[in-house]
């Protein structure tokens, strides 16, 4: 299955919930390759399974079946600590709601991600330059309450890339924002992916934000209908 | 980092923080409060026991340390003591409990004088009328006294003749004769003291006195001081120990219910945390850390509480009840409560760490 150049590879992936006595199937047979360095936008309803993609590429919940890869790690054979290593190491995540954790500093909840990882709180230079593309330098030293929507987005990205994920996977990152920072927090995406050869993964309601992405993915019903 | 967060979640919810805080410092007050009380009022007893100035104590056959009411010794036993080898002084005394523990003590004075060097007058001087009585100035202050003032005690109205220092023989002192006949106890002692010529004595003396009386506790003063100790007193320890016990148990309630609250109010953090690659590990030990810090304030509350106690109990009942303060019990109480918050912890704990992360970050 692994053609070497993929850095997601899934096949027939399936995920049940089980709703009270009910099993709700989210994905039924979803087949998705990914190469290093795409930006990808996936499109469609709700219900259609979109999170529940992210959430197991991004190791928040194990396959029911199926086949998932994700940079060379087998996703279904990897126990709830290896899911854990998968996050702090390889994913990084962008929330609609910012998920900043409140009583800290824009600062140190960035340090809270390089601590987590095991590396040393204080970023390396380069992403000092990676703040200054983000336009929140001067905005470190603010908790999430004095910050802005879009500002708070920024530093959620500034969070989720600091360990340098091979994959950043964005549920929403503008369904909370204005048009004007909705297009600002697109532009960094963008540049990310562009600068710095990041992969990303992008789930979206809007189409001009969906126009982004280098493929744009549709799915419907658990399946992935559509790639252009 | 792990400091960081613990501080910052502690901010968060200050009311909640010094709330948990005050409460796990009532059972470190507790605890040491009961300790200063039981070291205080058996120290207190030592030295007013060594106040006295006798090498050797006399008492009735079957009596305890803290049963001291009655006179059942023949005091004929005072005079028979008084020609006994290298016996310098014998004196009696009597003694009755007036208020559990205050007790009223009736001394020969002049005898008692000789043997001890005499008290020393704040106030007034020594007795003279037979309703006259000495206060010593921790009582004076818990009853506003002075020399000159009438007080009533079984029933009966005593004159204060003079307040004294206090650290000899008793807080109340009247006339042996006139507590005597007021107990209706005429020709009887509590307990009798003894003053040798030469304290090297004391061994040999008290030897031959066991072999004279063998049913009857002889002790030399250096054995009854030791014996004011809270490991002499049947049940003391038992006692520290339950209220020991206690303290664990309000601490694991207080900071269980406490972390229980902090978890469930954090239930989103935690996911996001954990969407950030952070172990179930990670999790506890925030938890665990955050009560920990609880209960080393609630430590430092509570020793800084027990001082607000020993300066209650010291102003208002100096002469009934006696506090110090123990400091070698703070890392003792410390200790019990850390044990309580951490295993109160425990539960918040892992039921945090064990948080599914999606439903973590669905929660509102």
């Amino acid at each position: 299955m692994n053609n070497g150049r993929d850095i997601i590879e899934v096949r027939e992936l399936r995920k049940i919930y089980r709703v009270g006595n009910v099993d709700v199937p989210a994905l039924r047979g979803l087949d998705l390759n990914v190469k290093p360095g795409e930006f990808l936008s996936i499109v469609g309803p709700s219900g259609s399974g979109k999170s529940t993609l992210f959430h197991i590429i991004g190791g928040l919940t194990p396959p029911t079946s199926g086949q998932v890869r994700v940079a060379d790690r087998d996703l279904a054979s990897l126990t709830d600590a290896g899911r854990t290593r998968l996050r702090k190491q390889t994913v990084g995540f962008v929330f609609q709601k910012f998920n900043l954790l409140p009583n800290l500093t824009a600062r140190d909840n960035i340090a809270v991600a390089r601590h987590i990882a095991g590396l040393d709180q204080k970023p390396d230079p380069q992403f000092e330059e990676v703040l200054r593309l983000l336009g929140i330098a001067s905005r470190l030293d603010h908790k999430p309450n004095a910050l802005s929507g879009g500002e708070q987005q920024r530093i959620a990205i500034a969070r989720a890339i600091v360990n340098r994920p091979a994959i950043l996977l964005a549920d929403e990152p503008t369904g909370n924002l204005d048009t004007e920072n909705s297009q600002a927090v697109l532009d960094i995406l963008r540049d990310l992916n562009q600068r710095l050869g990041q992969t990303i993964l992008m789930i979206t309601h809007n189409p001009e934000a969906a126009a982004f992405g280098h493929h744009l993915v549709h799915m419907r019903d658990g399946r992935i209908s559509g790639r252009t | 980092m792990t400091g960081k967060l613990v501080l910052e979640n502690l901010k968060h919810k200050p009311m909640r923080s010094l709330l948990s805080i005050l409460l796990i410092g009532v059972p470190v007050t507790l605890i040491l409060t009961l300790v200063g009380l039981s070291h205080g009022m058996l120290e207190d007893s030592a030295h007013r026991a060594q106040g006295i100035g006798a090498d050797i104590f006399f008492r009735p056959r079957g009596t305890s340390l803290l049963s001291l009411s009655g006179a059942p010794l023949p005091e004929k036993f005072v005079d028979y003591f008084e020609h006994w080898p290298h016996v310098k002084i014998a004196t009696g005394v009597v003694v009755q409990t007036v208020q559990t523990p205050l007790v009223i003590t009736g001394a020969d004075l002049p005898k008692f004088n000789r043997m001890s060097g005499g008290f020393d007058y704040l106030e007034g001087g020594p007795l003279r009328r037979p309703d006259d009585i000495l206060v010593d100035r921790y009582y004076a202050a818990q009853k506003h006294l002075h020399a000159g003032d009438s007080v009533e005690m079984l029933n009966h109205s005593w004159h204060v003749a003079g307040v004294i220092e206090g650290g000899k023989l008793a807080r109340l002192v009247v006339q042996l004769k006139v507590l005597q006949d007021l107990l209706g106890a005429t020709g009887g002692v509590s307990q009798i003291y003894l003053k040798l010529d030469n304290p090297a004595n004391t061994a040999a003396v008290i030897q031959a006195l066991k072999e004279k009386f063998p049913d009857y506790p002889i002790y030399s003063m250096e054995e009854l001081t030791s014996m004011y100790s809270v490991s002499s007193v049947a049940g003391l320890q038992e006692f520290i120990y339950v209220i020991m016990g206690i303290g664990v148990v309000i601490g694991f309630a207080v900071v269980c219910l406490s972390m229980y609250m902090a978890v469930l109010q954090r239930t989103r953090e935690i996911g996001i945390l954990k969407s950030l690659g952070a172990s179930n590990g990670f999790i506890l030990r925030i938890i665990l850390v955050e009560a920990v810090a609880l209960g080393i304030g609630g430590t430092l509350l509570g020793v800084g509480m027990s001082y607000g106690a020993w300066w209650l109990i010291r102003t208002l009942v100096p002469a009934s009840i006696q506090m110090v303060i123990v400091p070698a019990w703070w890392p003792i109480a410390g200790a019990i409560t850390l044990a309580g918050a951490a295993l109160g912890a425990l539960y918040p704990g892992l039921s945090a760490a064990r948080h599914d992360p999606i439903e973590a970050l669905a929660y509102e």
